[in-house]
């Protein structure tokens, strides 16, 4: 194959050069691009044409730690999708409803991690109450599991609509968590001399950083524990899984668990940075759904490449072309559907 | 094909649950349509305007001519698409004759458009602002008693050049018509003072994270003018305040609006001083205006002080029921009596007097107010000025007025 690959490969780099050092050079030379755009301080026909630097940083900043949140609730929606083939349509209520019990613990003993804790514990609770009373009925019935789902979200929407109101909520975030970090990063240079950094909010940087190490954390125990093994042994081949021997069914309710788990979680965190309001269940649906067909389902590195994707479409279009901003996500589906249709990392089936 | 029988069975029991409720309504009661956002981004917007609709009825005790009032609601989400769906389900399916609604601008011109083709139906406006509702292609049937969003700026733009010394303002708001309208209002007169506006961000509705919207904002402006609503209003300004922002703001009339102002968290900080206009003052201390205030606050889950939109529907619907006691409640005519009456009616609102134009448009009291903390602390819009009696092309001559053209995201302009 390589010997074959290689003359044709090499005649169209030129200089004989592979296909896969060909690649390199161009990610180099991405790189340094980025690494100039971020580092140097700008021309004014570059201001001129990306507004400033300062909204240019700031956008694909905002766009990575948006990805942050977006892989949070996505990679619980992708991990119950490939184990059990469900369409949960219900996972943006479960971002919501963790955010409401979010602000009422932090509202009451005044402890944001305890907020950011009952977030979770409560939702991963639910997640095994839906997956052992509901979907446990309807096992293999892909059309009834997601019109099931559908009802829940809309039943869950009402009742919320009726607990909390339709008012606009603020988890308010430690004074820990409060102020901004000045970034290394020269935003430009005033006529003195003196040069202004851009500043970030401290918040957002925890965000981000909560994201990865759920990700990494997500990553390690799919690939090295006993439990991820099985899991990953069901999203290969459930029938098989279940005939050496395994409970398929606590599996099940673990993966559920985690997956509604983080999706409390990031509701916390996410009304902790933006605000909790009716109809976020379904932005964070939709937006779980577009990362996961992006990415692949039931892939946690496809839901990562999905979220960073689409957190830097979002807020890269919301500064440049804010009316046709929500085209650009959408462009981005369907390109991947047309190219590669079971997603980024996705596999075939 | 027992699953193909329980399947028809499924949609057959369905259909009769969804079947038009024949507009069977007995002659001693009269169905008025309640068209609002009861769900989506401005649904604490449409629950207070429900409010300030029942507190009409209420002041007439449910009975309007000797008939009782049967208050029919529908639900929209604020796109055009959705206003337009529960108005048809109103009209056709309930058969209501006289519908109040919709609350939000673009809703609003798309119910004018629909309005047209249902002559014998009478429309009147809920808080929905757009100026095109009205002033170009208006439809015959469409009456607002509320005023559109430019009315409602009157006055800001000059007292933030002339009072507050701002020369340069940078604009937010939301990418449809109301804001557009809105801006129009402002920029008319602070461009004419002499005022600059460099630079106007369009943001899409129910947008949460405005952070790099505010990292594009020019950082040599005076102000920052912010018309947004609901829960975006929220957003913005919180991570205005999050964000480390320094300049004033200038709000636009529902960015500092009970709505907003009685949300929970920091964002209060930044409002404080904020100058705006609209068809409301908090602090208003005439007599009727608080009388209305005591009526409004026995609806259940009432603000401190009703809204915008609570005010704005309680005139619509006090306007509806006024012309329905004028024609005995008959609306058999295709409600042709009925649109002669509210095209002739004038009356006393909490506000102050409102009567329509040639458009069917109202003329009112316009209210320039500035944010302060009540001895409560609850955040207030203390009244500065009223400007008496705005028309809708805000004092200038028609011709003149519509040469500057239709509002967009691009007209006016005085960078």
């Amino acid at each position: 194959m390589s010997l074959l690959d290689q003359p044709s490969s090499s005649s169209l780099a030129g200089g004989g050069m592979t296909r896969r050092q060909a690649w390199g050079l161009v990610g180099l030379l991405a790189a340094a691009v980025i690494a100039w755009l971020v580092f140097a301080v700008w021309p004014d026909w570059l201001n001129a044409i990306l507004i400033s630097k300062k909204a240019f940083v700031s956008a694909i900043l905002n766009g990575i730690t948006l990805a942050g949140l977006y892989f949070l609730v996505a990679s619980g929606f992708t991990l119950i999708f490939g184990l059990m083939r469900n369409v949960n349509l219900a996972h943006g209520s479960l971002y919501l409803l963790g955010a409401y019990i979010g602000y009422e613990v932090t509202n009451r003993t005044g402890y944001w991690l305890l907020g950011v804790a009952a977030g979770f514990a409560v939702l991963a609770i639910v997640g095994v109450v839906m997956q052992v009373f509901v979907f446990r009925r309807l096992e293999g019935d892909d059309l009834r599991q997601t019109l099931v789902s559908i009802g829940i979200s809309i039943v869950a929407a009402d009742l919320m609509l009726a607990v909390w109101a339709g008012g606009t909520y603020q988890i308010t975030t430690p004074e820990w968590l409060d102020g901004a970090l000045t970034l290394p990063i020269i935003t430009a240079v005033r006529s003195n001399g003196a040069s202004v950094f851009l500043t970030y909010p401290l918040y957002r940087v925890v965000v981000l950083a909560a994201a990865i190490v759920i990700g990494v954390g997500l990553w390690l125990m799919l690939h090295r524990t006993r439990v991820g093994m099985m899991i990953r042994a069901g999203v290969d081949d459930r029938a098989m899984l279940q005939a050496s021997g395994v409970n398929v069914h606590a599996v099940f309710a673990i993966v559920f668990a985690v997956g509604a788990g983080l999706a409390g979680f990031a509701g916390v965190v996410g009304g902790s940075a933006l605000s909790v309001a009716p109809g976020e269940d379904v932005r964070y649906l939709l937006a779980s759904l577009v990362v996961v067909i992006v990415g692949g389902m039931g892939s946690i590195s496809g839901a990562a490449i999905g979220a960073l994707l689409i957190g830097l479409a979002e807020q890269i279009g919301l500064v440049y072309f804010p009316t046709y901003g929500i085209v650009l996500t959408f462009v981005i589906m369907v390109v991947t559907l047309a190219v590669r249709p079971q997603g980024i990392m996705g596999k075939a089936r | 094909m027992r699953m193909h029988r329980r399947t028809l069975l499924a949609l057959a029991v369905f259909t009769g649950l969804t079947a038009p409720s024949m507009a069977l309504a007995a002659d001693d009661t009269i169905k008025i349509g309640l068209l609002a956002t009861f769900e989506g981004p401005f649904t604490v917007l449409g629950e207070d305007s429900e409010r300030g609709a029942m507190t009409a009825v209420a002041e007439m005790n449910g009975t309007v001519a000797g008939k009782k009032i049967e208050i029919v609601k529908g639900s929209s989400d604020a796109s055009p698409d959705s206003a337009v769906r529960a108005a048809r389900k109103l009209v056709e399916q309930d058969g209501v004759k006289v519908l109040v609604g919709p609350l939000s601008g673009d809703e609003g011109l798309a119910v004018k458009d629909y309005a047209k083709t249902q002559p014998n139906v009478t429309f009147i406006n809920g808080t929905s602002a757009a100026q095109d509702t009205t002033l170009r292609d208006p439809a015959e049937n469409f009456f607002r008693f509320s005023t559109d969003g430019a009315q409602w700026m009157a006055g800001l733009g000059t007292y933030a050049f002339k009072d507050k010394g701002y020369k340069k303002v940078a604009t937010v708001a939301e990418d449809y018509s109301f804001p557009y309208t809105q801006v129009f209002g402002f920029m008319a007169e602070f461009c004419k003072a002499g005022g600059h506006v460099p630079s106007k961000s369009w943001v899409p509705i129910g947008n949460k994270d405005f952070s790099s919207v505010i990292a594009a904002i020019p950082e040599d402006v005076d102000a920052i003018y912010v018309a947004l609503g609901g829960a975006d209003a929220v957003n913005f300004l919180t991570q205005y305040q999050q964000g480390g922002g320094s300049a004033p703001l200038i709000g636009g009339s529902i960015t500092v609006d009970q709505t907003v102002l009685t949300s929970k968290g920091k964002l209060r900080d930044v409002l404080k001083g904020t100058p705006s206009a609209g068809p409301t003052a908090d602090t208003n201390d005439a007599p009727a205006w608080k009388t209305f205030v005591e009526a409004y606050k026995k609806q259940p889950g009432a603000f401190p002080s009703p809204s915008l939109f609570a005010h704005g529907y309680y005139v619509d619907m006090k306007a509806t029921l006024l012309g329905l006691d004028q024609v005995g409640g008959d609306v058999s005519d295709g409600g042709k009596k009925l649109r002669d009456a509210l095209s002739k009616l004038s009356f006393d609102t909490p506000t102050g007097k409102v009567s329509l134009d040639k458009n069917r448009n109202a003329i009112a009291d316009i209210f320039l107010t500035e944010v302060t903390e009540g001895a409560d602390g609850n955040l207030m819009n203390k009244l500065v000025k009223v400007v008496p009696q705005v028309n809708q092309t805000l004092g200038i001559p028609e011709d003149e007025f519509m040469k500057l053209g239709a509002v967009n995201r691009d007209n006016p302009s005085c960078p």
